[in-house]
């Protein structure tokens, strides 16, 4: 199964490369733009016996080292189902 | 006194750590390798600074998972001291023997620089051969060192004195100029509940003789020793 794994600062967490680059997009004319947040991507194959097995290592993943839940939310994808 | 001080892959501060507590100390300090579980009967441990596993995903986040940090945390537990120094204080929040993380500079930028931190607890094993309120002048050089905390969590800290350095001017005054990193509260320091764990961004081992620059360090390492005595 492949997994991806979004990671973005906390809301309400100072997320300066966020901030410089709203900055930026709006210099170089785009108006609209706001709410601008750098995160990580992290994606991987997963070898599961199930989908929600799958999503439970992946859920464990998430919580043990993948995200800091004091500055970090996390969202995730199990593809191949 | 006996220290350990824990090595990592891409640990950098640890020699000069070895050579404040060694040479200009005269204390027992030896290296503890990151695979080993040893503490090689340390009285007190110390993880340097540095850039452990490349600070990959966040920094300290994979440091934690090391052997000897299983060690480390039993130690702690058992009411050992540790205390953690830049890239030693990230590791020490992302094991959650602290409390917060350390996150990317207001700035964005690596900041190397000499700043001043005063001593908000002097009643804790790390600051006891000082004076309440005193001021620091000790160097910080990272890139990852604003303090975060939940407001909730900080307001209990900051109530049960575990707010043990906080960067001030050199008039020891508290303002949004004298805090380089843009740390929550200005805190450069911070301790455990139990006050046997202590992390701080400054690093004590590089001031500990005139010609580096001063020797404030010397105070937090000489704390440490009386304390045990």
């Amino acid at each position: 199964m492949l997994v991806k794994v979004f990671v973005t600062p906390r809301k309400g967490i100072l997320d300066p490369q966020g901030r410089a680059v709203e900055h930026s997009l709006r210099s170089l004319g785009f108006k609209g733009v706001s709410n601008v947040q750098i995160g990580k991507y992290i994606v991987f194959q997963l070898s599961a016996r199930s989908a929600a097995d799958a999503r439970e290592q992946v859920q464990k993943m998430c919580e043990r080292l993948l995200a800091n839940p004091l500055i970090e939310d996390y969202t995730f994808e199990v593809e191949g189902e | 006194m006996k220290w350990g001080v824990v090595r990592f892959p891409g640990s950098l501060d640890d020699n000069d750590t070895l050579w404040a507590l060694n040479e200009v100390m005269g204390q027992e300090a030896a290296i503890l390798w990151h695979k080993d579980t040893s503490l090689k009967g340390a009285q007190c441990v110390v993880l340097p600074g540095g850039f452990s596993y490349g600070d990959y995903l966040r920094c300290g986040a994979i440091a934690r998972f090391s052997p000897i940090m299983e060690s480390v945390a039993r130690f702690a537990a058992d009411g050992g001291l540790v205390i953690g120094t830049c890239n030693g204080f990230q590791v020490l929040c992302e094991a959650h023997l602290l409390p917060g993380v350390l996150t990317r500079n207001r700035s964005l930028s690596f900041i190397c620089e000499r700043v001043h931190v005063r001593v908000e607890n002097a009643a804790t094993p790390f600051t006891c051969a000082m004076r309440q309120g005193e001021v620091l002048r000790l160097p910080i050089k990272h890139g990852e060192g604003l303090y975060v905390a939940p407001e909730s969590e900080l307001r209990q800290m900051e109530e049960r004195g575990q707010v043990i350095l906080r960067y001030v001017d050199a008039d020891g005054r508290e303002s949004d100029d004298a805090n380089p990193n843009g740390s929550m509260h200005s805190i450069a320091g911070v301790a455990n509940e139990r006050f046997n764990v202590f992390g701080l961004m400054p690093h004590p081992e590089h001031a500990v003789e005139a010609m580096l620059g001063g020797e404030d360090g010397l105070k937090i390492f000489r704390s440490i020793v009386e304390s045990v005595r």
